[in-house]
């Protein structure tokens, strides 16, 4: 499946270029960017960043964070999500979040987060995010996007797995004061959707899921596991009975998209699936360093990353080797480390980045270091 | 001073290898407290420091455009002068340490970091992070007692050169930021030998001073005066005056840090083996911190608390003023001297010690047996002729 996903921006002008680099020699050894930013953080050409505008609750744990992004977004198109990095407790967090709305007319960008029992960013938007507040952004990203020519579609979505659905479902049938509006782009779609949750309270999106299912343009097979129990895959052929005409999209925990994936590939049905929750990073003692060149090591959890990569031949930044002069710190793509010193576990999924401290860290689980 | 390991008294001869190692401990959980309440407000608050920084030095050049007028030529570079020193002791030594690693940011993380000095922050790092912090006061491992160019030990070898050391000392405090870029470059070693001269790793490293220096050189001495119009000279002129208050401020301080009387230096092989407690008893020995009021400390980049510095130097600056007390408590529990005085004392005690030490350590005492032996002989000569 492709979609248009709109264009970046035009290379710069040799005059401006030109300019640039006059105003680089004034501002050495920093950019010119690093004073504009203390004005205008959201200027075209500076790293995309977005504001926080509004923050609306959705449910006792969900809020819908609504944001003004910088000049340089390249806008999105519905189903895709973005990553934001958000500063909580002073560190830089990363996450992905579906967009819940197609393009809006006012340039604004909105995420809804459900705060999940323990996880650091999304309780801290929900329950703690203000207007005001500058977050980062990265452009908009995802294949799991509504196929552009009308068709019939089945949504299998558990959990906050509603949303990229949402963001879908808001462009195709948009809502105005006086009810849902047709329009003649969403004549084509024939659209079900069975929507998981553990209880109706916490499901989010619910009221507009059963506006659309009123107003007959979806059909919503609501399926909560304190009243119908935990829903079982094999079942989707009784819930949507022309199920092998449609086109499958599912969005939830990997445990739900595993079976349905299994479902359909039995009976040859096509599927679309996108993982919400970034996995679960393992953690353990030792494990398998990963390095950019294909070195691969086995690190017990005793060993410095730094000792057991030199010891395998590779060559390695290092400096003091007590971790006080920061001489030997690479980026983690993802994986996880425990500190020597402290004990204390640093986790990186998959696009983080984050550096450690390779002459007192051990592995705690599978490593990909960038190095 | 004398190594300690040389000296009659062994001040730390009172404790047991255990002592060493609950001190140590001790240590840890001060570091431990701090790492844990690390977040926001620390956060926040470099943000904040380096957010003033970049408008007092914008403020300061713009004021500096009209610099023909001798008050915006005072107040500019005053300004100036004030925001280099921010930006090299605040805001670049301590982010280059990696104290703000922790916030994830990569604008203000220790591998991105580049400074507003001659030396480029790769080399400075490796000296100063590695080396200095690594083997403090090891005579013969910590390039930084004396720099190279001085004799600050008594274990340091006398030679000739060393009688004119105040003059070095007076230069390298005006021209610091072009020492520091040498030390780093480890110029003395490196041009000592063919070998090393023409080696490709020395020369990279040469070249990319060079590039630093011309890019520092071309903002202050030719873009901005340019810039100024009819005020050129007056912005050269104004420039140069905050580079060289920011280097006589900061080489201030650095003596400050590990010259005074009272500091201890480490015989080499006292290193071979060490814990970590002893590791941590060396770091207290060998650092010396200054007194002063809170906008001293912070125009010192905190620096002014060297003991916790070098105690923990990958802790955020704005916190080892919080933890002083705590561990002025442990050196007196253990029974150490906490070496701390103001600031002019720590600087006259500094050039005292230039002054002593450009002698041979026995010159007061020989120099009386010397004198008489050249006066002797004469004296006998006159006698033979009176006679």
């Amino acid at each position: 499946m492709t979609t248009d996903v709109p264009a970046t921006r035009p290379p710069r002008s040799p005059l401006r270029h030109r300019v640039t680099r006059l105003a680089e020699k004034v501002t050495t050894p920093l950019l010119p960017a690093d004073y504009l930013d203390l004005f205008h953080p959201l200027r075209s050409g500076a790293d995309l960043r977005g504001r926080i505008e509004e923050v609306v609750p959705e449910t006792a744990d969900a809020a819908t964070i609504v944001i003004r992004p910088g000049a340089d977004w390249a806008g999105h198109v519905p189903g895709q999500y973005v990553r934001i990095g958000v500063d909580v407790d002073g560190v830089r967090q990363w996450r992905a979040y579906s967009l819940t709305h197609g393009p809006r007319a006012d340039g604004r960008i909105s995420i809804t987060v459900k705060a999940v029992p323990g996880g650091k960013v999304s309780n801290h938007l929900v329950r703690w995010a203000q207007s005001g507040t500058l977050v980062h952004l990265e452009q908009a990203a995802g294949e799991f996007v509504l196929p552009a020519k009308g068709t019939k579609l089945l949504f299998v979505t558990a959990g906050s797995g509603i949303t990229p659905v949402i963001g879908m479902l808001r462009n195709l049938f948009p809502v105005a004061d006086d009810g849902v509006v047709r329009m003649p782009r969403s004549a084509g779609y024939d659209i079900t959707v069975v929507h998981v949750a553990p209880s109706e309270p916490a499901s989010i999106f619910l009221s507009n899921l059963r506006d659309l299912d009123r107003a007959g343009l979806v059909r919503l097979v609501a399926r909560y596991d304190d009243v119908h129990g935990v829903l079982d895959v094999s079942d989707l052929g009784d819930l949507v009975p022309d199920l092998e005409e449609r086109t499958t999209f599912a969005c939830g925990p990997a445990g739900l998209l595993d079976a349905v994936q299994a479902h359909h590939e039995e009976r040859g049905l096509p599927l679309l699936t996108e993982q919400f929750r970034v996995a679960t990073v393992v953690t353990g003692e030792g494990g398998t360093v990963r390095f950019r060149n294909g070195t691969s090591i086995e690190a017990d959890g005793g060993t410095p990353i730094l000792t057991a990569a030199e010891d395998a031949g590779l060559l390695m930044p290092s400096g003091c080797r007590m971790g006080i002069c920061y001489g030997c710190v690479l980026p983690m793509r993802s994986g996880a480390v425990r500190d020597l010193r402290t004990g204390d576990l640093t986790t990186a999924a998959p696009g983080d980045d984050v550096k450690i401290q390779t002459c007192v860290s051990a592995a705690a689980g599978a490593c990909d270091i960038d190095h | 001073m004398t190594v300690m390991q040389k000296k009659d008294h062994d001040p730390t001869a009172h404790l047991t290898s255990e002592d060493v190692e609950r001190l140590g401990e001790e240590l840890d959980a001060i570091r431990a407290s701090v790492v844990a309440t690390r977040g926001e407000r620390d956060a926040a608050y470099i943000r904040r420091v380096i957010s003033v920084q970049r408008k007092l030095e914008l403020g300061s050049r713009a004021v500096l455009l009209v610099s023909i007028f001798p008050p915006a030529w005072i107040l500019g570079t005053a300004g100036l002068a004030l925001a280099k020193i921010i930006e090299n002791m605040e805001v670049g030594h301590n982010v280059m340490h990696g104290q703000w690693d922790w916030m994830r940011d990569p604008k203000i993380h220790s591998t991105t970091w580049e400074w507003d000095n001659a030396s480029p922050s790769e080399q400075w790092k490796h000296s100063h992070n590695e080396l200095h912090h690594t083997y403090t006061n090891v005579v013969g491992k910590d390039n930084d007692l004396g720099y190279g160019i001085m004799r600050v030990d008594e274990d340091q070898r006398w030679v000739p050169l060393y009688l004119a050391q105040p003059l070095w000392n007076f230069l390298n405090a005006c021209f610091f930021e072009y020492g520091i870029a040498a030390y780093d470059l480890e110029l003395g070693k490196n041009l000592a030998t063919r070998k090393r001269r023409s080696s490709p790793e020395f020369k990279a490293r040469a070249r990319q001073v060079l590039r630093k220096i011309r890019g520092q050189v071309t903002k202050d001495y030719l873009a901005h005066p340019i810039l100024s119009g009819p005020s050129f000279l007056h912005t050269l002129t104004a420039n140069a005056t905050a580079n060289l208050v920011r280097n006589l401020w900061t080489h201030s301080v650095i003596m400050c840090g590990h010259f005074p009387e009272g500091v201890e230096t480490f015989e080499r092989r006292s290193i071979n083996g060490e814990t970590r407690g002893e590791w941590y008893l060396r770091q207290m020995l060998g650092s010396a911190n200054i007194t002063g009021t809170r906008a001293m400390h912070f125009m010192t980049g905190n620096l002014s608390f060297q003991v916790e510095h070098h105690l923990f130097p990958d802790l955020p600056s704005n916190r080892y003023q919080e933890i002083a007390p705590q561990v002025r408590a442990l050196f007196e529990k253990y029974g150490l001297t906490y070496v701390t005085g103001s600031l002019p004392h720590q600087v006259g005690s500094a050039w005292k010690k230039v002054f002593r030490l450009s002698l041979p350590n026995d010159f007061g005492s020989t120099a009386h047996a010397k004198v008489l032996e050249l006066v002797r002989p004469a004296r006998r000569e006159d006698e033979a002729q009176a006679a």
